[in-house]
């Protein structure tokens, strides 16, 4: 156990946009809101989940939204305390311990809201090690875990209890509702034991986002490469470095859909890389042979300041280090890869492992 | 004949241009002063003897005292902030404020329920006995000035005006500074600029006065114009009421001016300082603006500001002694004393460009015995970065012309290696060029819902609105244009959900309509 006091959730909120690959939106509200409830009520304690009973009540907790939204209709503390209340309410269990579904962007610092206001700790782990951009992408899903009984709530006072056949049909009526309720809402979601959290979950996330959050902040500071702080903190695999020549985007059904191309620098030099993203960087082509791609980590970073460039944000003229980094084991099983690999996404390609790229 | 005059304070100088139509006919560099008016006096003294005030057409000023005012919290008054929203809100205005800004606000502020939802809808009802509670409140503190923000008040700006109307019944002798005027969407940023904006309210009139009084002294009667942060400009009447607009108008209009020298719309400028030189894109004579939210001396904004890369290089960057290090530090203010050309002991980029052939600056003999290649790698360093930083500057890969103004601009010339480089005449002066360069703007930046509509049709509507503002703010309608339209879907909505569009238009002044506006 570990306290994660302002400064701890500032390295969490930094290292939460790397796990974002590309995707998972600006996590500076979910700081702000975290900060909030910190300054308030005290650092909240971090647990690993080997120190949570088997029998113990865990849950997710995420906003749900569209980050434009967010940004003028700011979440409240009182909605990620509700939300917890009104899922213990409905299923008369009292729940020990919140989780993030989504350590990548805004989802990753949401559920320390929930912890420092209600006084529980938070695990450890997630259910993406991530950000992905659908409801039922979660490890739990793998193993039959089910996202409902759902309770998603918002500031007008509007609970909504949710039970679904499976978890697909839960996003799809979640999305609808967010649109209805005004495109901020608050979700608890995937009531597990502890004992399923210990084999579903991705452990660690937290700490590892918080340790290549102190690894960039550590580097700039030293005017060294926060790029290589990342590599050396996370196993990561420098996939290329180039500059982005011709950006593609556009927007379907809600999503960022694109490519950027990139021509090499320095020891890539008259090499190419296309990065291929919906919402996330899903997959990463090196001279027409694809080298990465989903549920492993794609990630382009400036490479002067390290800063994370979002798919969002990417155009032409950036220089920067596209970096990989290996999934949870979770992901690769066959099961994983039907629900968060490169099929899933539409691109009719196989797995590649991204440690296996040699340079 | 008819003269507009430029004025451009900066940190160090303030610069001022006559120009006569396109013709620059006057130009100086005085020294900033710390009340910046003497200053200003002293540039208009300087260009005045080469003119006929009586053709003065019109005063453009850029001016760094708000800004100022902003990043030592002096000359601000005291604000009370109004949120109207769903209470009670855990991000609370100031959140995220520098200490030394704090006070502005103290514990005045309050939250009143109300605003509106993504797609317009009510949020709540406006709490209206709960707002003149709240003024009641206000007024017992003797405060007044009021900062009054709503959620989504620019996309349904009614709640908004509501409460502006009942504020200003309950607090007649307050202002009152409602968020929709100030700001975009993103409602911490809207509000903090909305709260800065009120508590530069006083100094705004206090400044405005001693600007009509300086130019008024020198005999010059026609109107005074502060440039804007996006590079369009306002009347000193519309800058009593917001201040806000005027504190970074700087790099603009550098930029503006560039444009205007130069003859070019579209390309990439380089403007040379003594520390720094930024590099930004023209787009339509305009600079292409960041996405990145400007912070206000460490207080978020969501003003956009044009997307300059600042590289730590200009005419006192410090060269090692053998021409393979560059910077970053500089000797800055003292490099005139401090530069071999004017007889110091320190290597600087002035000193290699005037040894490398740039135009003489200082004496040139001083450097003559200068190592031929400590001049060609220094030279050779500075080339690379600028390469570098040009093509990060650009949207494509194509050939872009490349213009270079500021006062270090002439040593490009021996710098070489950039590709369609223009040094034009006066580039020392570009900022006070662009000042009077400016125009009047208006510009949309809110999220539509697209119930019932197309997205043609949102922009469209957009687009009408921002040519009334634009033509409220001052513009000719005759001549007023959009140079920016966009509209982009939300994310992680369903598609048709709603958009955000973003709008500009510009046009020349019509109080100017004689001259000929760019």
């Amino acid at each position: 156990m570990r306290l994660i006091d302002e400064a701890a959730l500032d390295d969490i909120t930094l290292g939460s946009t790397i796990f974002g690959a590309g995707g998972g939106g600006d996590p500076y509200i979910g700081k702000l809101l975290a900060r909030d409830a910190i300054r308030r009520f005290g650092p909240v304690p971090l647990v690993d989940v080997e120190e949570v009973p088997d029998d113990a009540r865990v849950v997710f907790i995420a906003g749900m939204g569209a980050p434009g939204v967010l940004a003028e209709k700011l979440p409240r503390a009182a909605e990620y305390d509700r939300v917890l209340r009104e899922l213990e309410a409905h299923t008369g269990e009292k729940y020990d311990y919140v989780c993030p579904a989504e350590a990548g962007g805004l989802n990753a610092v949401t559920p320390f809201a929930t912890a420092a206001v209600v006084g529980v700790p938070v695990i450890d782990a997630d259910g993406m090690g991530r950000a992905f951009p659908h409801l039922e992408m979660v490890t739990p899903t793998l193993y039959g875990g089910k996202a409902t009984p759902l309770v998603m709530v918002d500031e007008h006072g509007n609970n909504m209890l949710l039970t679904c056949e499976d978890n697909a049909w839960v996003e799809r009526i979640a999305r609808a509702a967010v649109v209805t309720s005004g495109a901020n809402t608050t979700l608890a979601l995937y009531p597990m034991s502890g004992a399923e959290a210990k084999a579903w979950l991705v452990r660690g996330v937290l700490s590892a986002a918080a340790e290549v959050g102190r690894a960039i902040r550590e580097a700039r500071a030293e005017h060294r490469s926060a790029v290589q702080a990342v590599l050396d903190s996370q196993n990561g695999i420098l996939l290329f470095e180039g500059k982005v020549e011709h950006v593609e985007r556009r927007n379907e059904g809600g999503w960022t859909i694109g490519r950027a191309e990139l021509a090499g620098l320095g020891a890539d030099k008259g090499n190419e890389m296309v990065v291929h993203f919906q919402n996330e960087n899903l997959m990463a082509e090196r001279n027409g042979r694809i080298i990465a791609t989903s549920p492993d980590l794609i990630m382009a970073m400036e490479l002067d300041s390290g800063e994370p460039i979002p798919a969002e944000e990417i155009r032409y003229g950036f220089r920067v280090a596209v970096i990989g980094l290996p999934c949870d084991p979770h992901w690769r099983t066959p099961e994983g890869l039907e629900l968060a690999g490169p099929r899933r996404f539409g691109y009719d390609v196989d797995f590649t492992p991204v440690e296996e790229f040699v340079r | 004949m008819s003269l507009r005059i430029g004025i451009d304070v900066g940190g160090t100088n303030t610069d001022a241009a006559v120009l006569d139509g396109d013709v620059v006919v006057a130009a100086t560099k005085a020294t900033t002063t710390e009340d910046v008016t003497t200053g200003i006096l002293d540039a208009l003294t300087d260009v005045l003897p080469a003119i006929d005030v009586a053709e003065v057409e019109a005063v453009f000023i850029g001016t760094t005292h708000f800004i100022n005012a902003i990043a030592q919290a002096k000359g601000l008054a005291t604000v009370a902030a109004v949120r109207i929203a769903t209470p009670p809100q855990s991000l609370l205005p100031m959140i995220d404020w520098p200490e030394h800004l704090l006070p502005v606000i103290g514990d005045n502020f309050h939250v009143v329920r109300g605003g509106s939802q993504f797609d317009g809808r009510l949020l709540n009802d406006l709490d209206e006995e709960g707002l003149r509670e709240v003024a009641g409140r206000i007024r017992a503190a003797g405060i007044r000035h009021v900062a009054l923000s709503a959620v989504f008040s620019s996309v349904n700006a009614a709640p908004e005006i509501r409460a502006a109307e009942i504020l200003e019944e309950e607090l007649p002798e307050a202002t009152v500074t409602r968020s929709a005027l100030v700001g975009r969407v993103g409602l911490l940023e809207r509000e903090n600029a909305t709260i800065l904006n009120a508590a530069l309210r006083d100094l705004a009139d206090q400044v405005i006065n001693g600007l009509e009084r300086v130019v008024g002294s020198v005999g010059i009667s026609a109107p005074i114009l502060l440039s804007q942060n996006d590079g369009t400009v306002m009347t000193l009447e519309r800058a009593r009421l917001f201040p806000i607009f005027t504190i970074a108008s700087g790099p603009t209009n550098s930029m503006r001016g560039a444009a205007l020298l130069a003859g070019i719309t579209d390309g990439v400028v380089i403007d040379v300082g003594g520390t720094t030189s930024d590099i930004g894109m023209l787009q339509h004579g305009f600079p292409r603006e960041s996405t990145i939210a400007m912070s206000l001396a460490g207080v978020r904004s969501n003003f956009r500001i044009p997307d300059v890369l600042s590289l730590a290089l200009g005419g006192g960057t410090i060269i090692s002694d053998d021409g393979a290090k560059v910077g970053p530090e500089s000797v800055g203010y003292r490099i005139g004393t401090e530069a071999l050309v004017f007889g110091g002991g320190t290597t600087t980029f002035t000193d290699i460009g005037v040894a490398g052939g740039a135009d003489p600056i200082g004496d040139p003999a001083r450097v003559a015995g200068l190592d031929p290649a400590l001049v060609e790698r220094g030279l050779g360093v500075i080339r690379d970065m600028l390469v570098t930083a040009v093509d990060k500057a650009k949207l494509s890969s194509g050939e872009v012309p490349v213009i270079a103004v500021g006062g270090g601009a002439a040593l490009l010339k021996a710098v070489g290696g950039i590709d369609g480089i223009v040094i034009p005449p006066h580039a020392g002066v570009a900022n006070a060029v662009g000042a009077s360069y400016a125009e009047a703007g208006g510009e949309v930046d809110s999220v539509y819902a697209l119930e019932g509509k197309t997205r043609a049709g949102v922009l469209e509507e957009a687009k009408e609105l921002a040519v009334a503002r634009a033509v409220e703010a001052g513009a000719d309608p005759e001549r007023v244009r959009i140079i920016e339209a966009e509209e982009v879907p939300l994310t992680h909505l369903p598609g048709g959900t709603a958009v955000h569009a973003r709008v500009k238009a510009v046009g020349p002044f019509r109080a100017l309509k004689t001259a000929e506006g760019k």
